[in-house]
């Protein structure tokens, strides 16, 4: 089932068979290209694989947007330990939907990414970790898993390649701070998910002390395409150095929100303009957060902008998770800023200091400032505050806090002061609070 | 040894071994890089953000305690990047932080305090409300107060790691994170306070201690616990002539960062209301406090009748006296009142063992040694119960050296969650079950074993030529009971044996039940003793009693005269614990009416005139020791510092048979004491005591 | 404890989906799943997933308070959550939370007296592209209005009765 009428903007790769008949199931996958791509990497190396990736420019599409094909090549090729493929589907940053939708409309392509990943690493089993939020897709998965393995398609000498795999779904029970990649291990493994020190990283010690192989969906969903047609194809969907195409997540104040199918590079006011339907209510853009609620807000005039990582981290945002969060001229941005803060204050997991008592700090400020009691030192500690998290805490959660309240501050200010108690005087320098790199 | 890797650190050239952490390179160097969660020897856990340097070529601050040195690495620990990253780091931790130091008994050893004032901000930004829990009792000795704490994991590592034990936990997330005891609303563990210890703010106070005094209104002194053998070193906070406080502060001992709830609550006896602070005089069946003078004459009197009459004395010694206490009165019996009719209760059989080492001088085990060997048997005991301290050494060994470490006990003991082999032996069958492990026992290249009171007579031989055909180096630990259990066989509380394991000049005494059972004993003297505990009988009705005690114990209520004693805590002297290592006791409080039994020795000998037993003091004492008791002859300064001294007091036969008889451990758990844990609230009130039992360890995964 | 056998069963495979020694990994899904049969953790079937997979109640209690949908109190039959964060506040999210508020007669993360309701403010679940978003139990509702809404828990009320 899909969610919202296609765009005819669109370049369906990952999403091409959403609109078939039973897209979900096996004999629809079978029938329209199915492990095809995985037959092809059997007689492919090991070797081929990651390097056919790597010319794909395939970047880690949870956020951090990582190479694909260099983590593959991280995982020693010779380990006593067995090795794990770890599917990231905890989707859980605030303005993105675009796992859920891949799973449910097209569960055996993240399977077939799943096996191909396998045969470039050496694993033999899998596990695909689901936001307990998501109980129905991890029924769909275990369908979809099930379909497999009564076809030959997952357990033992799969599909008679001699070549074993199994596959579990695992889920999780609420926690954002399980989306980052460490946290998820910790959790896989029946523990509270508090991120891991690292060195070392999952490709040498992940699931269970073993090398793992740990990507998000839609980055394993890509795969499959990039095989059947050559990692220069998906390469060239894209621009340099960001391959392919990107699930973008389009929320807020447009038209048509929806998940939207489109090569990298695409311009974000056409996105929204064109593929978004345009503002709602013909109201004036004032702001856009581009990948999820933690990049630092983008002003409707600084929207005019290629959407892929390299161009976006250049007027220092992120690209992040695909999640474009549109905001009408209308926006209450402290209000904004408030809630960005409470999820962060919320999915804190408590580890390491910054993180722990700086969103709290920040939540208590922003709400004294949203209930109208905010006073004018108050507008520079936020940023203060939020600056003293940046770079400190114990993973990226902090960061992902911080980052968009410094920019919430900087880019509207005036939004801030005009909420004082008393009617702003005499303001400090409202010079930048922070550079944002 | 690999290379030595190059780093700068502050400007300064800096070599260290690969591997090193670099806030333990810059802290070699004098370099102070201040942290919270960050403890040597336990997990690493880069909570704290407070040990943030700049290191060139690597955009972020990164943890010096999770960092390892690189060759070429330049790291800045006091920029103005570093420098602001602490301020804030602070500021930051104490936005919740109640600041009620003016009643926090952590104030003034307070680390959050100190970093504060060497590293943070005068002022604070956060005007917002603090989030507030209750503090919580998690135990009779244990309570916790969340908002003070900071969250650094300590007490968590220290219980699951250390103790091995995992009674706290982190419950809920984010803000609101908070230490949790194991069973919700309440903790059920060793209750050995280590926790209390580590914790670097008054989040986890202690129930005697907390509320009770400011740290430096207290004398510390640093003395050697007077419970178990183990001999760890337990600094006593003193005030007023109270004991407020018991802990390890400066970590000094043998013992490091290790007490029990025995070392740390159990002093309290000290002050309990049954103390005995008169001697007593039995008048017509009862006893009467009369002075000092008046009671020593009496005993003196008596002494010098039954001397000149060539009247039986029997004279039954402590486990926990100081050796100049023992030595001085088995010299004292044996010489004075001509008799060697003198013994202790026997917790291991100390003269068979050194028997069959025939004075190997390098097969007796320290508790350094523990915490190094590469392989550990454990035969008889459940440790982490009986002795604490080895148990805590042979965990640690195995945690940072994966030591292998082999049990035959009689039921599931805690060190079988990381043992290699855990067998369960009833005690006739656990040399059988020891031979079974013979291949792998002779596989690591060297072995410590330790054995409890089940391997005593011919199975001790037995045991040590099963380690002799192992064909490695084999130590051993022979496991007694008390604090000084080994010093009073060393000193010669023995009818057979006088100080150092000699043979008794003439015919050899009466044993302790023997001494129960004569019917025609004249005087029997008790010191420190309860030999009439559980109801035991003494058969000599008319026999005049002398006992030198602390408490009305059953062998107290049978006396004729009663001398209150002084306990270890209020008397300098010297201890062997149960590895041989003599250690120091020094006096930290004086409680009114009592005297060390050294004191009370004296007085006699002075009533009865005898001048040359009348000791100067424990320091001359121990002088004589060590010219005649082989092995004692430790070097001074060691001891006097507070270090601990190995002995070996044997160098050949031991001239006497096995008495394996007469070996019984009083197998107390960590919870009891012998007749001395009944006087201790403390360890009475923990509600782990009734339900403790030796060898029924459950444990849970990791 | 008995289970269903359902879950029973669900359980057996939960605990040989992970690699050997591993037994512990079943440990959260399976209190998610033991929580939708009994409606709430008790102390009782913390102790037997302590007992099945080797751990300490402290180990379990530990990952029950970090978990946001594990709870030790019992919710409604019906636990009504209300996204508000940014995608679905910017599409009115916390004028239909404030409705819930006011048709269900409670507030965040509490009951109807009746016990069939259950309310709860919730962080983004994954429909920022539908919002604002409403997930009773498991279910999502995509594109809620207040009167949606007010036909959803309808329809909840009358289909209960109809069972009775």
């Amino acid at each position: 089932m899909l969610f919202n009428e296609p765009s005819p903007l669109e370049v369906k790769v990952l999403s091409r068979r959403f609109e078939l008949p039973n897209s979900a199931s096996i004999d629809t996958f079978l029938a329209n290209d199915g492990y095809k791509a995985f037959m092809k990497a059997v007689a492919m190396t090991p070797d081929d694989i990651i390097n056919e990736v790597k010319a794909s420019n395939l970047r880690g599409r949870g956020g951090a947007g990582f190479p694909t094909g260099m983590k593959w090549s991280f995982v020693p090729r010779n380990a006593d330990k067995p090795k794990y493929i770890v599917v990231n589907a905890d989707e859980s940053e605030p303005g993105t939907c675009k796992d859920r939708v891949l799973m449910e409309n097209d569960p055996h392509q993240l399977l077939e990414g799943i096996l191909i990943a396998a045969l470039a690493v050496g694993a033999k089993a899998g596990y695909i970790y689901i936001r307990g939020e998501y109980r129905y897709l991890i029924e769909i998965m275990d369908k979809a898993i099930a379909e497999a393995y009564s076809k030959g398609w997952l357990g033992k000498n799969i599909n008679g390649t001699g070549i074993d795999f199994d596959c579990y779904t695992h889920s999780g029970a609420g926690a954002y701070e399980c989306g980052e990649e460490s946290a998820l291990l910790e959790s896989l493994e029946g523990k509270r998910g508090i991120p891991r020190i690292r060195p070392p990283f999952p490709a040498v010690s992940g699931a269970w002390q073993s090398p793992t192989v740990l990507n998000n969906v839609e980055t394993y969903c890509a795969v499959p395409s990039i095989i059947l047609n050559g990692g220069k194809w998906f390469a060239d969907l894209g621009t340099p150095k960001n391959g392919g195409t990107r699930m973008f997540c389009l929320s807020g104040h447009v038209n048509k929100p929806g998940v939207y199918e489109l090569p990298m590079g695409f311009n974000l006011l056409r996105m929204i303009n064109e593929v978004g339907g345009g503002v709602w209510h013909g109201r004036k853009l004032k702001a856009v957060v581009p990948g999820g609620s933690s990049c630092p807000v983008l002003r409707a005039d600084e929207c005019d902008v290629a959407m892929d990582y390299d161009s976006v981290a250049k007027i220092g945002s992120m690209l992040g998770s695909g999640g474009v969060m549109v905001m009408d001229e209308t926006t209450d941005i402290v209000r904004v800023a408030l809630r960005t803060m409470k999820f962060y204050q919320h999915e804190s997991c408590g580890w390491c200091i910054p993180c722990r008592e700086g969103t709290t700090w920040l939540k208590k400020l922003l709400q004294r400032f949203d209930d109208g009691h905010g006073q004018s030192s108050d507008v520079n500690l936020i940023g203060e505050v939020a600056k003293n998290m940046l770079g400190r805490t114990f993973c990226p959660l902090g960061d992902a806090a911080a980052m968009p309240t410094i920019a919430f501050v900087e880019k509207f200010r005036h939004e801030f002061e005009a909420k004082l108690a008393v009617a702003p005087g005499s303001f400090e320098d409202s010079s930048r609070l922070i550079q944002v790199v | 040894m690999a290379d030595l890797v190059n780093l700068t650190i502050d400007g300064r050239p800096i070599q260290a071994a690969p591997g090193t952490l670099v806030i333990e390179a810059a802290r070699t160097h004098g370099i102070e890089v201040p942290a919270f969660c960050y403890v040597p020897g336990f997990s690493l856990q880069a909570a704290c953000r407070m040990c943030l340097v700049e290191v060139e070529k690597m955009p972020k601050l990164q943890t010096a305690c999770t960092l390892a040195v690189g060759e070429g690495m330049v790291v800045r620990t006091d920029s103005p990047v570093i420098k602001q990253a602490r301020k804030s780091m602070l500021e930051l931790l104490l936005t919740n932080h109640p600041l009620d130091c003016p009643v926090c008994d952590k104030g003034g050893e307070c680390e959050l305090q100190d970093m504060v004032f060497a590293y943070g901000a005068g002022e604070s930004r956060f005007t917002e409300v603090k989030h507030h829990v209750d503090e919580k009792q998690f135990s009779p000795v244990v309570f916790f107060d969340a908002p003070r704490c900071i969250l650094c994991y300590r007490c968590v590592r220290a219980c699951n790691e250390g103790m091995g034990v995992g009674a706290l936990g982190v419950v809920y997330r984010g803000v609101v994170s908070e230490i949790a005891p194991s069973h919700g609303d309440h903790l059920e563990c060793d209750e050995c306070g280590q926790c209390i210890d580590i914790c670097p703010v008054g989040a986890l106070t202690s129930e005697s201690y907390r509320y009770k005094a400011r740290p430096w209104e207290m004398n510390h002194t640093g003395t050697i616990c007077t419970h178990c053998s183990n001999g760890c070193k337990t600094t006593l906070g003193v005030r007023n002539d109270h004991i407020l406080r018991g802990n390890n502060r400066d970590q000094s001992g043998i013992n490091g960062d290790f007490l029990c709830i025995k070392g740390r609550y159990a002093f309290d006896f000290t002050h309990h209301p049954e103390r005995l602070q008169s001697p007593l005089l039995k008048v017509n069946g009862e006893f009467q406090p009369v002075s000092w003078s008046r009671a020593l004459l009496a005993v003196a009197k008596k002494f010098g009748e039954v001397k000149a009459a060539g009247g039986k004395f029997g004279v039954v010694g402590s486990n926990h006296t100081s050796n100049e206490e023992n030595y001085w009165l088995q010299k004292f019996a044996r010489e004075v009142l001509n008799t060697n009719s003198i013994d202790h209760h026997r917790t291991g059989d100390l003269p068979t063992f050194f028997d069959a080492l025939s004075g190997r001088t390098d097969a007796l085990a320290t508790v350094a040694d523990l915490y190094n060997t590469k392989a550990a048997l454990v035969i008889g005991a459940d440790l982490s119960q009986q002795q604490p301290l080895l148990a805590y050494q042979l965990r640690a060994n195995w945690r940072h050296h994966q030591a292998a470490i082999y049990t035959v006990t009689e039921g599931p003991v805690r060190e079988r969650k990381y043992a290699r082999q855990m067998r369960i032996a009833q005690p006739a069958q656990q040399m059988d079950a020891v031979e079974s492990l013979r291949t792998e026992l002779a596989s690591h290249g060297e072995l410590v074993i330790l054995f409890g009171d089940t391997i005593k007579g011919d199975a001790i031989r037995r045991l040590v030529a099963f380690g002799d055909s192992l064909g490695v180096p084999v130590k051993y630990v022979c496991l007694v009971d008390y604090s000084n259990s080994r010093g009073a066989a060393d000193m010669g509380l023995l009818p057979d044996l006088a100080a150092g394991y000699h043979a008794a000049a003439s015919t050899p005494g009466l044993t302790l039940p023997e001494m129960l059972g004569a019917t025609d004993l004249d005087v029997l003297w008790v010191v420190g003793a309860n030999p009439l505990a559980g109801g035991a009988s003494f058969a000599a009705s008319n026999a005049f009693v002398v006992v030198q005690e602390m408490f009305m114990t059953e062998t107290a209520k049978r006396a004729d005269v009663i001398f209150p004693a002084a306990s270890a805590y209020e008397k300098d002297g010297t201890v062997t614990n149960v590895t041989g290592e003599v250690q120091q006791l020094r006096r930290a409080l004086k409680t009114m009416g009592t005297k060390p039994d050294l004191e009370i020795f004296g007085s006699i000998a002075k009533e009865m005139g005898i001048r040359d037993f009348i000791p100067a003091n424990p320091e001359a004492v121990f002088d004589q020791i060590r010219a005649n008791v082989r092995g004692y002859n430790v070097p001074l300064p060691i001891l006097r510092t507070g270090g601990a001294a190995l002995t070996m007091p044997v160098n050949g036969r031991v001239p006497v048979a096995s008495r394996p008889d007469l070996v019984q451990s009083n197998r107390d758990t960590l919870f009891t004491s012998g007749s001395l844990g009944r006087y201790s609230d403390k360890l009475n009130n923990v509600m782990e005591r009734d339900r403790v039992r030796l060898y029924d360890s459950g444990v849970t995964a990791p | 404890m008995t289970f269903s056998p359902e879950l029973e069963q669900r359980i057996q495979k939960l605990m040989t989906s992970y690699p050997p020694g591993r037994v512990r990994s079943a440990l959260i899904p399976m209190l998610l799943y033991c929580q939708d049969e009994l409606g709430h953790i008790s102390e009782e079937l913390m102790a037997e997933c302590a007992q099945r997979l080797g751990l300490s109640r402290l180990q379990v209690d530990e990952v029950i308070g970090y978990y946001s949908m594990l709870h030790k109190k019992p919710w409604g039959k019906y636990h009504v959550q209300v996204c508000t964060n940014v995608s679905c506040l910017l599409r009115g999210a916390e004028d239909l939370m404030e409705h819930a508020k006011q048709t269900l007669g409670v507030g965040h993360k509490e009951m109807t007296e009746d016990g069939i309701f259950s309310l709860e403010e919730v962080e983004c679940m994954g429909a920022c592209s539908w919002a604002p978003a409403v997930q009773i139990n498991y279910d999502f509702h995509h594109n809620v209005t207040p009167e949606m809404l007010d036909q959803l828990l309808s329809g909840i009320r009358q289909s209960r009765q109809k069972v009775q």
